[in-house]
Formats: structure tokens, C-alpha cells, sequence
């Protein structure tokens, strides 16, 4: 994401789409749905559009396919005016995700991924080999589902294959209409960052309209937040978005807790974890254990089970107390987060743990490390700081 | 439903429609014609056992003459549903383009008064403007069995999912393309039960026929009525509805392994 980041100043050099003056003016209405709007979204990023519905944002995705065709301006694409060229042929080159993902029901699942290379006239084989990298790239075994049809399918994994579908013919750029605002929020969360763990080796262009402000901050480059007609009110990305929305439209869409959400930008992998933190495994003594925890300046130790992942908080009572067994006595360890998780949920979790800390496990479920509150709350006074910096920077190139 | 309701059972009623059953009338409903047309079957033979046959009978329901009447009634049934398929599915087609959505409710309408007419009525109708002959009772049967054929057109192109549409369109189909590949397959089961309406619709009908000098069992079955021999009549009535019976159920299989798969 960060490499997107810094590409963003110099996004209008390399943008593969570029629309210039973009009106909408629907037959029998007065007032456009999207009023001369101009934009460019550079190689490689997420841009999200997000705003109130009703704002046009879903009517700017779809001209620029040209699902729906514009009342004037142009829209240019990889360099090359598309405003009049065949529109069939543009969208084979461009993959579409809707939110009620739209699945043919009366084909296989290897038959809908396979739509744009059979519109392109691939050859069997060659359509039959890319169905399965796809079908691998989302995480399903081609073999268990490529045979299948939509009406088997969970809504997630209804998702994963809307977007394999959309990559089917490779294409550089996707649109992404509120793909995954019909699913419930866990299994969200879950499309969302294998989504961006997909992204972040396919280097898509992706324009991405919603209408969850913490979605658009979780999965943008930038972000364009859009008032009336598609009017942009603040183009940037989440984090300077965050520390200095741009006015008052921008901070009453925002919400409260800018930081907070700041929180859902940074992962668990990016901050430095506790190290030494007191852990006993179950082959030791209690005399042991009592010396590891006296000799460290913490109120509990964890126990962690043969494998090294955490199962158990023990503070010194539970040590001494022999009537209990050290693996039977304390409190389970009832959450743990992972290197991709964001602060927001290392947050979430901390304050429900009571400790004020949060167990780091590996991908293999092995203790890593412990998250303190006191880390997260250095996260934030320092994200403040360069927000406070980022938007002086911004004063003083204004004024130059 | 009651907690004592096995688990399995909802899965396997599903598994048995999806595999077995027609939409409207459940797997039974194929089980339930051949043995309606089998009772029927059974007392045709019954009454020919039993009842008293005199000559008269005996010549009406002469086999060459009756084989003759069959082939009759089957082309006129036959004929009039392949005009029904091609006039009323792509005007259905049409009718829910865009361009001409809005000629839709009028022609609906049009139709349904159309079906109004009692059939006979129409039949005449006919009659004074082509003249006797099979065919001319083929055009009216057209006409008078367009109806469900097109309604069903239009009801199953509309209920395809938009969004199914929208994602094909915006995949690069054309308009075309959407259309073969995604809504006509949708609608196919909608589709197929229109035509097996028109079907028995049109096997009925051509027990008309003979008023206007289309043959077809009709001729059987007047007879009987002129001459007064009632089992003649019966037996007429009998292979008509026999027939009737068959063809619904085959065209009941047809829908079942025309549906598409998945759906």
C-alpha cells in the first residue's frame, strides 16, 4: 500500500484511467447524477469512491465502462480515448464486480470464471488451465468446486469466485461496485484483507465504490469522498483524509474517531512487539514459574502449550495455589491476534481481555510477542504528529 | 415445523424436486398421468368388452379410419404449436426489449381478449375468411393458443435476475450474446410450460376441426353424436383425451431434462 502511497504525487504522469469533465444528466432530470467530474487513477492503486448514496458514485464506476454512457466529456483509458470506441469490446478488457456478484446460476463455477476468455475466443485448454490458477488465486480447490454450481456456494465463496471471474481474462484494470457489501461482517473481513493480500502481488488498477467510510479507509490508496453530483469533496489518501479532512462535509461523513479508524490503516506486523514477556511452557515447575514471574515487572504470566501457542493467563495465586494443576487454574487465553490484523482489532481485543495487552501468534498459532496498550497509544500520538506535519507541509506548499 | 421433524428430510424433498419434479406439480404429477391415461385405458376396453356393439359402431370406429383421424389431429396439433413457438417466443422476445417494453401490457391484453373468444367462435371465423380445411383450423389454433405461450415468454425474461444480466453486460456480452446465453437458458423452464399449455390446448382444439371440414378424431365423435351411438362417442372423446394425456406427460419429461442445469 505505502508504494501506492508515495506514486500518488505523481499520479497524473501514469494514470491508466483518466476521466476529463465526465457529465451524466439522465433523460427527464434536471439536476446531472454526475456533474463534470474529473479524475485520474493512477497504475497499480486502489482509489475508493465513497460518499451518501444516492451521490452518483455508482453511476461514475459505471461510465467508465461504459455501462451507462456519458452525457459529455471523455474518459481515457491506458492512453487511448474509449469514449466512442465499441463498448463490448472495452468491458472484455475491464473485470466488473456488483454486489449481488450476479453469478450465471445455470453454469458451473469453472464456466462463469471462464466467460471473458470464451467471449476472447481462448482455446479450451488454455481457459480450462486459467479457471484453476484462478480458482487456486482466491483460495478454492479447483477440483472440489470447479464443477459446482452458484446455488452451492456460500455467499463468501460466491464472492471469491465473483472475483476470480472478473480476473478471468487478466485484465489490468477492475471496477468493484460494493463487492462485498452484501456479505456478513465476518466473513467480510475476511474477503477484505485476502483481497488485499491478492492485490498486493497483482498490482490491479481499481476503482472501488462504497458506501462504509471504514471500508474505504481498510482497502484505499486514496480515497475520494463525493458529495452531490459526484462532486469530489476531498481526494487523498485515508491517512491525511483522517488528520485534515478537508471541510465540513468531509468530517460529518467521517464520523467521530478519525484516529480510531487511523487504527484500521496500521497491522500488527508493521509495530514492534513486546519481547521477554514472562511465558512458562507445561513441562515447568511451579518454583520456576514463580521465579520467571517475580523476576519480570508483570502482574500474570502465560502458559503456553506444547506446540508454543498461548492457552492460559496465571498470576501468582494461581502459581502457588497447590490445589490446583498450573494447566487447570488462571483464565484461558480466549483471543489472540495475528500479524495481519489491524490495531483496531488489537485495540478491540486488548479491551476485552482485561490485561491491557493482546497475545501476538504467528500463522502457525505459535506465540510471538504481546501487543501492550501503551504500543497502540504511541501509534496514535504519532499518527497525529505527522498528520499535524503532513496538512503544515500542505499550508506552506499552498502558500508558496 | 415440529422439532420432531428429521433433520434430512427438507435436503431430501429439495434433492427430489430438483431431480424429479416438474415446477408446478411435483414429481407426483408425473406419476399421476400415465395412470390417469391407464384407468382410461382400462374402461375404453371395458366398454368395448361389455357394451353392445352393433355395426353402425363398429364402421365409425373402423381402424384404418381412425388411424387416419389420429394422424389428422396429430398434424393439426403439431402445426399449430410449432406456429404458436414461432410467433409468440420472439415476440416475447421483443416485447421485453426495451425498445418495445411499453407495447407489452397492450398486447398482452390483446391476447387475453383474444382467448375470450369462445373457440368455436373463432374457428368459424376463420372459416368464412380461409375456407374449409386443416389448415384453416391450424390458424385458428395458433391464434387462440398464443397466449400462454407468450405470456410465459415475457414472465421468463422478466424473472431472470437483473443482476445475473448486469454482470454478463458488464463482462463485455453483447446484447445478444446476454440474451442466447443467459436469459433465454433462464427462462427456458418458463418457457417449456407455456408450450405444453399450448400443446394440449391445441390437442383439445382439434376435436373441432371437423365443423369445418378439418378431419381429426372430431369426425368420431360427431358421428357418434349424429348417428346416436354413444360408445363411438366415447371412444373418440377417450383417444383424444388419451392423447392429450400422453402428450402432457411427455412434454413434462421434455421440461424436466430441458431445464437447465444449476437452476
Amino acid at each position: 500500500m505505502s508504494q501506492a502511497h508515495a506514486s500518488a504525487e505523481t499520479a497524473t504522469a501514469e494514470a491508466l484511467i483518466h476521466l476529463d469533465a465526465v457529465t451524466k444528466v439522465y433523460a427527464g432530470t434536471e439536476a446531472p447524477a454526475v456533474d463534470r467530474l474529473t479524475l485520474d487513477v493512477p497504475e497499480g492503486e486502489i482509489l475508493i469512491l465513497v460518499g451518501p448514496s444516492g451521490c452518483g458514485k455508482s453511476t461514475t464506476l459505471r461510465l467508465i465502462n461504459r455501462m451507462i454512457e456519458p452525457t459529455s466529456g471523455r474518459i481515457v483509458f491506458e492512453g487511448e480515448d474509449v469514449t466512442d470506441v465499441n463498448p463490448d469490446q472495452l468491458r472484455r478488457r475491464i473485470g466488473y464486480v456488483i454486489q449481488q456478484i450476479g453469478l450465471f446460476p445455470h453454469r458451473t463455477i469453472a464456466e462463469n470464471i471462464g466467460t471473458v476468455p470464451q467471449l476472447l475466443g481462448w482455446d479450451k485448454t488454455r481457459i480450462s488451465g486459467r479457471v484453476d490458477e484462478l480458482l487456486e488465486m482466491v483460495g478454492m480447490e479447483p477440483h472440489l468446486y470447479r464443477d459446482r454450481y452458484p446455488k452451492e456456494l456460500s455467499g463468501g465463496q460466491a464472492q471469491r469466485v465473483g472475483v476470480a471471474r472478473a480476473l478471468g481474462a487478466d485484465p489490468d484494470v477492475l471496477l468493484m461496485d460494493e463487492p462485498f457489501g452484501a456479505i456478513d461482517p465476518i466473513t467480510r473481513d475476511r474477503l477484505q484483507n485476502e483481497f488485499l493480500r491478492l492485490q498486493a502481488e497483482l498490482r490491479k488498477t481499481i476503482v472501488f465504490v462504497t458506501h462504509d467510510i471504514d471500508e474505504a479507509i481498510k482497502m484505499g490508496d486514496r480515497i475520494a469522498i463525493l458529495g452531490d453530483s459526484s462532486a469530489i469533496a476531498q481526494l487523498d489518501t485515508p491517512e491525511r483524509i483522517l488528520a485534515q479532512p478537508a471541510n465540513e462535509f468531509v468530517e460529518d461523513f467521517l464520523g467521530g474517531g478519525a484516529t480510531l479508524k487511523g487504527l484500521n490503516l496500521r497491522r500488527v506486523r508493521e509495530i514492534e512487539v513486546a519481547e521477554g514477556y514472562p511465558v512458562i511452557r507445561p513441562d515447568t515447575s511451579r518454583e520456576q514459574a514463580l521465579a520467571a514471574l517475580r523476576s519480570s515487572d508483570e502482574d500474570f504470566l502465560l502458559l503456553l502449550d506444547a506446540e508454543g501457542s498461548p492457552t492460559r493467563w496465571l498470576d501468582e495465586d494461581n502459581i502457588t495455589d497447590p490445589a490446583t494443576a498450573l494447566g487447570a487454574s488462571g483464565l484461558p487465553v480466549r483471543v489472540t491476534v495475528e500479524p495481519e490484523d489491524t490495531l483496531a482489532d488489537a485495540l478491540e481485543f486488548m479491551l476485552q481481555s482485561a490485561h491491557g495487552t493482546a497475545c501476538v501468534v504467528d500463522s502457525h498459532g505459535r506465540f510471538d510477542g504481546m501487543i501492550r496498550l501503551e504500543t497502540i497509544m504511541g501509534e496514535i500520538a504519532s499518527m497525529q504528529r505527522a498528520a499535524r506535519e503532513a496538512s503544515a507541509e500542505r499550508k506552506r506548499k499552498g502558500a508558496s | 415445523m415440529t422439532a420432531r421433524t428429521p433433520a434430512a428430510a427438507p435436503g431430501l424433498f429439495r434433492r427430489v424436486r430438483s431431480s424429479m419434479s416438474d415446477p408446478e406439480g411435483g414429481w407426483i404429477g408425473l406419476v399421476i398421468t400415465p395412470v390417469m391415461a391407464l384407468i382410461l385405458l382400462g374402461t375404453m376396453l371395458w366398454v368395448w368388452n361389455t357394451a353392445d356393439i352393433d355395426q353402425t359402431t363398429r364402421n365409425i370406429l373402423e381402424g384404418s379410419k381412425l388411424r387416419g383421424q389420429f394422424q389428422e389431429h396429430l398434424f393439426m396439433a403439431a402445426w399449430s404449436t410449432v406456429f404458436v413457438i414461432g410467433i409468440a417466443v420472439p415476440l416475447g422476445i421483443l416485447l421485453t426489449r426495451p425498445r418495445f417494453k411499453r407495447f407489452a401490457t397492450p398486447v398482452l391484453t390483446f391476447a387475453s381478449s383474444g382467448q375470450a373468444i369462445p373457440a368455436y367462435g373463432l374457428l368459424i371465423l376463420f372459416f368464412t375468411w380461409i375456407g374449409t380445411g386443416p389448415w384453416t383450423s391450424i390458424y385458428a389454433f395458433t391464434l387462440y393458443a398464443i397466449l400462454p405461450v407468450l405470456r410465459n415468454t415475457i414472465v421468463g425474461l422478466e424473472q431472470v435476475d437483473d443482476a445475473v444480466i448486469e454482470a454478463g453486460r458488464g463482462m463485455g456480452m453483447t446484447k445478444l450474446e446476454a440474451l442466447r446465453k443467459i436469459e433465454l437458458p433462464l427462462s427456458v423452464p418458463v418457457i417449456l410450460a407455456g408450450i405444453r399449455t399450448a400443446l394440449v390446448i391445441n390437442i383439445g382444439m382439434a376435436a373441432l376441426a371437423v365443423f369445418i371440414g378439418g378431419g381429426g378424431l372430431g369426425e368420431t365423435i360427431n358421428s357418434g353424436l349424429k348417428l346416436r351411438r354413444d360408445v363411438a362417442t366415447f371412444m373418440g372423446a377417450g383417444i383424444v383425451a388419451m392423447l392429450a394425456l400422453v402428450v402432457d406427460w411427455l412434454a413434462a419429461l421434455a421440461e424436466r431434462y430441458l431445464r437447465p442445469r444449476g437452476v
